[in-house]
């Protein structure tokens, strides 16, 4: 019985092989769409972990040569010897790409490449091997060294041994600095006792971004979950149809004994296996997506594959089984419903076949309520969320209330152009697309989840590359860094600033707790450096004028959000008590921050005394910094050319940027598909509803353009409503998620020209996916229509 | 030796009007190997009535003893049991699975009870004037073929009972007189009894007894 | 900032020990021991490049004023990834050094890691001197200074010898395996020990006795054997036993070992005349009690740790820490178990 009954149930399929290549293309597509936005996750992931490591060098406290040239190696082995913990570096120009020499056995845990295999050449990475890593895309551009790519440098960045870095750039012997390790042994003796050409350079405390990272990561996140619902209802609709069309042969089976529970088992089973084939198919297809998307594709079969096994072997399984559970999952929650409906399906009804049309219609009242339900609780959760669950709960009944209430808009808005309409060509196009409208409709779900996404994660990101930018800009904004030894260096550096015309803008500051938290207080020096590259996200009108008059002051958003302080309000500093004139955005910093006069400072705290600078350099920076050391003595060891980090780092960013672009299309192209799948199923279906029209006198070249024209403008309803959601979902993602989980909103811009772009894309979409049935219509041969009227008795 | 007894059996749909009442208490009888033609105007629950015996339904009181069993208050996988294994139902829509050969559809439910003859699908198909379109499909057959087909299919399962709703209802009528000499010639051989639904007396004249039903009763 | 696994953590991997199951791995072009050796001193007190994996190690029982016991250990160990030394960063000789200082409640271990060649860590003959960083074992070999610093502690030693050299196996040509692997193995089991730990709690002055073992080899393990359990047990009356039992995959063990009289005389004893059997585990499954029979000596003796939790978490895992023993006779030791990460 059970093999008879299977036999039948896949003898369907080998009569309808594009029933089954769409069914099983929606599955692995949707499955391959989920894979590949994880692939490229992961892949945003390792770059930014590649611009922080890159940016974390100067995590470290290092030691220079007071005059910032090179010295030699016999210091280092001095330094260890004296118990210092020290790790030398050396770095250099090696075609175009900055080449950082280590020395792995003393560098501190995380410096350099990582990820090697097992099976890497160590005696040739160690003596003399010549080997170099370096990123995918880097690696060309280094010639005569045998490279070996890892995903983990940024861009234009290349790390090996010391020594070979040393022979590579002709300097045997010299390293320029010494990475001071943060766990020193007890009782050190003084650096002036054993190295007293060296200075201690702190570490850069200002360029932690991980906060800023951790927050895009999370937006992906959300990215993979909108994605993955998009593929939910691709696959709805792919196993939605399918038993729709075998619902008379469902029936029969029955009819001629085979029990439901046995029939349903066989479908399940038969799901199932489906499932696995699409599945697998998908996760390789996330893999072609990945591998075509990403610039690094080295990089991502390592992250997703696995290829390069050592230290990602745990990725592998993972990744796999996350391709495969979308896919079951997916299907079992599409599957779920239509096996449902099969087991309250009554035997009998199969004398009274129904249109797709009906059963909708039972369905859309129901559905428009379940709509109405979920967008009420979203609003409601608008305006009161405040922690990652709430915030993600928005986002969940958003997007579903607005995907439910997507049929029925469009129903509402088809039946008013067809009350509108005069001829009755139009008249005929208006209803006969309300009777599609239930066919399409998934499908059309599928692509306004897709455009919601892509306007919602195209603001978010763009969002937040510009508030990055700005970022960058207010933190990096001097063109040097100079720190000093003492106070007489200081005064040189001020006085020869002076003559040369450059800005000296002190950096110190004071911890403390401000309004019941920890804070850091800086004191500022009037200068149109903040007033022109600081952002304030709430300030009164001449907030510089009176903090630089030491009358207010001026505080970040996370000490504004967690204290409770807005503008106004008192804050107490020391003996200070001065009220709030201005909120400035501080993305990534963790703690709270005040900024205050400089004499005001000066005043509250005077033991902190400065020896950090930003210098706003005129001219070239390299000759202000050659006459400074011909004048002071201050070496280029002193000094840091932020401008150069600050490109560096934008540049890393700016390849994930990139990434976002690409899903968008991916993601169109997916919906595009659903669309195209469900018309060819409807296709079949058309034929006796277009034969009358045809009958009646239109041409069937009409009928095809009036089947394409029906998808365009479906698309552009669809888009239409889809962009005011996508714009409340870029807010969800900036104003509530972000907050809940960082404490500092990300400001929002609109972004008018992509979203008219991303418009275009679904248009295309739609038309590419509309295209082929409409052509096959427009080409029924006229016995094929003669037949609807000729069939049956 | 009775075949089947029908006893008072009543069943109501719920309609958009209220309840519909079309069985109201009706009781009949059948001998093996007997045939017993049901006609009645539209409404009247004849096929509400074959579709109660085929165990396609439940009814909502009475008895339907067939075989020694009644199958009247059977459960879902009872019911499906009966009709691979006892019954053989003969639709006006033929019900054929279309993505199946002719020889598969024909050997399909004697396959699903589980007694598939090859010999005998062999002999029917021959009976039936199939034998040259075995390896085609459904769509590629006539309504007259197809409904041969069906008829095949259900006698190769060697049911006891043979119901048959309007079974030339969808064929012109030189086909249809075709169609039903094959099928009451065979049913015959076989020994199976019959129950036909029809709304032609000149078919139900060709059956052994008949019987009218009118408004949910026995007229 | 990446924390993935790094070259530094694959370092100890690969070369120094591959876990101590690498030790049994076959290298070419390294010089290989061979039996019936002649050994030079103070020449081979120093490194012997051309074998891949050589050894200072030292432990030491040690008592402050109250009796409190206490461990210590230095080793330098020296792991090549080629046969030979070179000048600078292009050296394949890697050092690891590991200090620990363990009392009855706490284990301080430090770790360092460096490369010949350029002066940071290495080993001289004459005059003795072996380091790395900051820490290191200088003098003649009758008289030696140690000192090594962790990030929370470090000690400064001062030793003696009071009696001579002693040669395992067969003249200092000790066979590991039935297959035949050796190394050639020394020590100076005959030091009395004083000095100073400078421990988080403060400083403490302390006495006591010290074992330096040197060992080079090239394959010291047969390819089925995975680790070992070391002992240097010193007995009141004054006599010392050095035993080793090597695990083998196959569940077997392949055991060694050297009675050693007060004055310094000394007698092997080939697989199997040591039983060696593990009592009870620690919370982390290494034995901590034994119970080792030597019958030709009539020793029948049971071992416990000082503390338990003598875990060295370095590059290589392994337990290395101070014993006890009572039975048939009664002294204190050093027990080292590797294999069992």
């Amino acid at each position: 019985m059970t093999r008879a009954a299977f036999a039948a149930l896949l003898s369907h399929w080998v009569r309808n092989p594009v029933q089954l290549f769409t069914l099983l293309a929606g599955l692995a597509l949707a499955t391959g769409l989920w894979s590949g936005v994880q692939a490229i996750n992961a892949e945003a992931r390792a770059s930014y972990d590649a611009a922080a490591s890159t940016l974390d060098e100067g995590r470290y406290d290092r030691l220079v040569a007071r005059d910032g040239a090179a010295f030699g190696q016999d210091v280092f082995v001095m330094l260890r010897r004296a118990g210092w913990l020290v790790s030398p570096m050396l770095t250099g120009d090696l075609d175009g790409v900055r080449l950082i020499g280590i020395d792995a056995l003393t560098a501190p845990a995380g410096m350099g490449p990582v990820n090697l295999g097992g099976d890497v050449d160590l005696a040739g990475f160690l003596t003399g091997g010549d080997q170099v890593f370096a990123n995918a895309a880097t690696a060309p551009r280094l010639g005569a060294v045998t490279v070996l790519i890892t995903p983990d440098l940024a861009d234009d960045t290349a790390v090996a041994d010391i020594g070979t870095v040393q022979r590579l750039l002709g300097r045997a012997g010299r390293i320029d600095s010494l990475l001071v390790l943060p766990d020193q042994p007890r009782n050190l003796p003084p650096l002036a006792r054993i190295a007293p050409d060296l200075t201690l350079q702190p570490a850069q405390g200002s360029t932690d971004i991980a906060g800023l990272t951790d927050s895009f990561h999370l937006n992906l996140t959300a990215f993979g979950l909108l994605s993955f619902a998009v593929g939910i209802f691709i696959v709805h609709g792919a196993i939605g149809l399918a038993f729709e069309q075998r619902r008379g042969m469902v029936r029969t089976l029955r009819a001629l004994g085979l029990p439901l529970n046995r029939l349903i088992g066989l479908m399940l089973a038969e799901l199932l296996v489906f499932a696995l084939v699409a599945g697998v198919i998908g996760v390789a297809l996330g893999y072609v997506i990945a591998a075509l998307l990403l610039p690094d594709v080295a990089a991502t079969l390592r992250g997703l594959y696995g290829a390069d096994v050592s230290g990602n072997l745990q990725l592998r399984p993972s990744w796999w089984a996350s391709g495969l559970g979308i896919a079951f999952a997916g299907t079992l929650l599409a599957g779920g419903s239509a096996l449902w409906g099969i087991a309250r399906m009554p035997l009998l009804a199969a004398a009274q076949p129904r249109a797709l049309a009906m059963a909708a219609g039972r369905r859309a009242s129901f559905q428009l309520g379940a709509a109405l339900v979920l967008l009420a609780v979203a609003i409601v959760l608008g305006f009161n969320a405040d922690g990652l669950v709430t915030g993600f709960a928005l986002l969940g009944t958003l997007l579903i209330g607005a995907a439910l209430a997507l049929p029925p808009v469009l129903n509402g808005m088809l039946a008013f152009a067809s009350g509108r309409a005069r001829s009755v060509t139009a008249q005929w196009f208006w209803a006969d697309t309300r009777q599609q409208l239930p066919g399409l409709s998934l499908a059309l779900m599928a692509l306004m989840l897709a455009i919601v996404a892509n306007i919602g994660v195209s603001t978010m990101v763009s969002s937040f590359r510009l508030t990055f930018t700005g970022f960058l800009d207010q933190r990096l904004a001097s063109e040097l860094y100079i720190s000093t030894d003492s106070a007489e260096q200081t005064a040189a550096l001020v006085a020869f600033a002076e003559g040369a015309g450059a800005a000296v803008l002190p950096i110190q500051s004071a911890d403390l707790q401000i309004a019941g938290q920890p804070a850091e207080v800086f004191g500022t020096r009037d200068h149109a450096t903040y007033r022109d590259n600081w952002r304030f996200l709430q300030s009164t009108p001449d907030a510089w004028d009176t903090t630089f008059a030491g009358q207010a002051v001026v505080i970040n958003e996370q000490l504004a959000r967690r204290g409770a302080l807005g503008l106004g309000d008192m804050v107490t500093i020391g003996s200070l008590t001065l009220p709030v004139e201005g909120i400035y955005g501080d993305y990534g910093n963790p703690i709270g921050q005040v900024v205050l006069a400089l004499d005001a400072f000066a005043q509250e705290f005077p033991a902190v005394e400065p020896r950090r600078f930003g210098l706003r350099v005129a001219g070239d920076p390299a000759d202000f910094v050659a006459g400074l050391t011909a004048a002071t003595g201050i070496g280029a060891g002193q000094t840091i050319d932020q401008a150069e980090i600050k490109a560096l780092s934008l540049a890393i960013f700016e390849r994930t940027f990139t990434v976002t672009t690409a899903l968008n299309i991916l993601t169109l192209a997916v919906a595009g598909f659903a669309i195209l799948m469900s018309l060819l199923t409807l296709a079949a279906m058309r034929v006796p509803q277009l034969a009358p029209a045809w009958a009646m006198g239109m041409t069937r070249a009409a009928l095809g353009r009036l089947e394409l024209l029906r998808a365009v403008m479906l698309a552009v309803l669809t888009a239409a409503l889809a962009l005011p959601l996508g714009l409340a979902l870029a807010w969800v993602l900036l104003a509530v998620v972000n907050v809940a989980a960082f404490g500092w909103q990300l400001p929002m811009y609109l972004f008018p020209l992509d979203y008219a772009r991303l418009g275009g894309f679904a248009l295309l979409a739609a038309v590419l996916a509309a295209g082929w049935p409409a052509w096959r219509l427009a080409r029924t041969p006229p016995g094929d229509l003669l037949k609807v009227f000729a069939n049956e008795r | 030796m009775t075949l089947l007894i029908v006893d008072t059996l009543t069943k109501t749909y719920a309609t958009a009007d209220g309840p519909f009442p079309v069985l109201r208490g009706v009781s009949l009888t059948l001998e093996a190997g007997e045939s017993l033609a049901l006609t009645g105007e539209s409404g009247s629950g004849k096929s509400t009535l074959l579709h109660l015996i085929g165990g396609l339904d439940r009814a909502d009181a009475g008895r339907i003893m067939l075989d020694g069993q009644d199958i009247a208050r059977l459960d879902d996988a009872g019911r499906a049991a009966l009709r691979r294994g006892t019954v053989g139902v003969v639709f006006q829509q033929f019900n054929l699975i279309p993505s199946l050969k002719i020889a598969d559809n024909i050997a399909f439910q004697a396959r699903l009870a589980g007694r598939h003859d090859a010999a005998w699908c062999a002999t029917l198909a021959d009976r039936m004037g199939l034998t040259d379109h075995l390896r085609k499909y459904p769509e590629q057959l006539s309504g007259g073929q197809q409904q041969r087909v069906a008829i095949a299919r259900t006698l190769a399962a060697r049911p006891k009972l043979v119901l048959a709703d309007e079974p030339t209802g969808n064929l012109d009528e030189t086909t249809a007189a075709t169609v039903m000499d094959l099928m009451l010639a065979l049913v015959a051989e076989t020994g199976a009894g019959l129950l036909m639904v029809t709304h032609s007396l000149v078919l139900a004249a060709r059956l052994q007894r008949r019987l009218h039903l009118r408004a949910g009763q026995v007229a | 900032m990446n924390a993935k696994a790094l070259i530094l953590c694959l370092l100890p991997v690969t070369s120094l020990a591959q876990g101590f199951a690498g030790l049994g791995t076959e290298v070419d072009g390294f010089s290989t021991p061979a039996p019936d050796p002649v050994f030079d001193f103070p020449a081979d007190h120093g490194a012997h490049p051309d074998y891949r994996i050589e050894w200072w190690y030292l432990t030491a029982n040690l008592e402050d004023a109250d009796g409190t016991p206490y461990g210590l250990q230095w080793t330098l160990f020296r792991s090549a990834l080629a046969p030979y030394e070179a000048d600078g960063w292009d050296s394949p000789q890697l050092w690891m050094g590991h200090a620990a200082v363990t009392t009855e409640t706490a284990h301080f271990v430090a770790e360092r890691l460096a490369r010949g060649g350029i002066g940071q860590a290495g080993v001289v003959a004459d005059p003795f001197s072996a380091w790395i960083d900051d820490s290191a074992l200088e003098g003649d070999w009758r008289t030696l200074q140690m000192r090594a610093t962790g990030s929370d502690f470090s000690y400064d030693m001062a030793l003696s010898a009071t009696g001579p050299l002693v040669f395992h196996g067969d003249g200092g040509y000790s066979v590991k395996s039935a297959a035949g692997q050796a190394s050639y193995y020394y020590s100076q089991p005959f030091f009395d020990i004083s000095g100073t730990l400078n421990l988080p709690t403060g400083d403490v002055q302390v006495t006591g006795s010290a074992w330096l073992d040197r060992e080079w080899s090239s394959q010291p393990l047969a390819d089925n054997q995975t680790g070992w359990d070391w002992f240097s047990l010193s007995f009141d009356d004054g006599a010392k036993l050095m035993g080793f039992r090597l695990q083998q995959t196959d569940g077997m063990h392949y055991t060694s070992a050297t009675w050693i009289t007060a004055e310094g005389e000394t007698t092997p004893y080939a697989d199997g005349a040591l039983q060696v059997e593990p009592l009870l585990t620690n919370a982390a499954g290494v034995p901590v009690h034994w119970r080792l029979t030597l019958p030709a000596r009539g020793v029948d003796v049971t071992v416990q740790a000082v503390n338990d939790d003598a875990w060295m978490t370095t590059s290589v895992p392994y337990w290395e820490g101070p014993v006890t023993f009572a039975g048939t006779h009664q002294g204190r030791g050093y027990l080292e178990m590797t294999g069992y990460d």
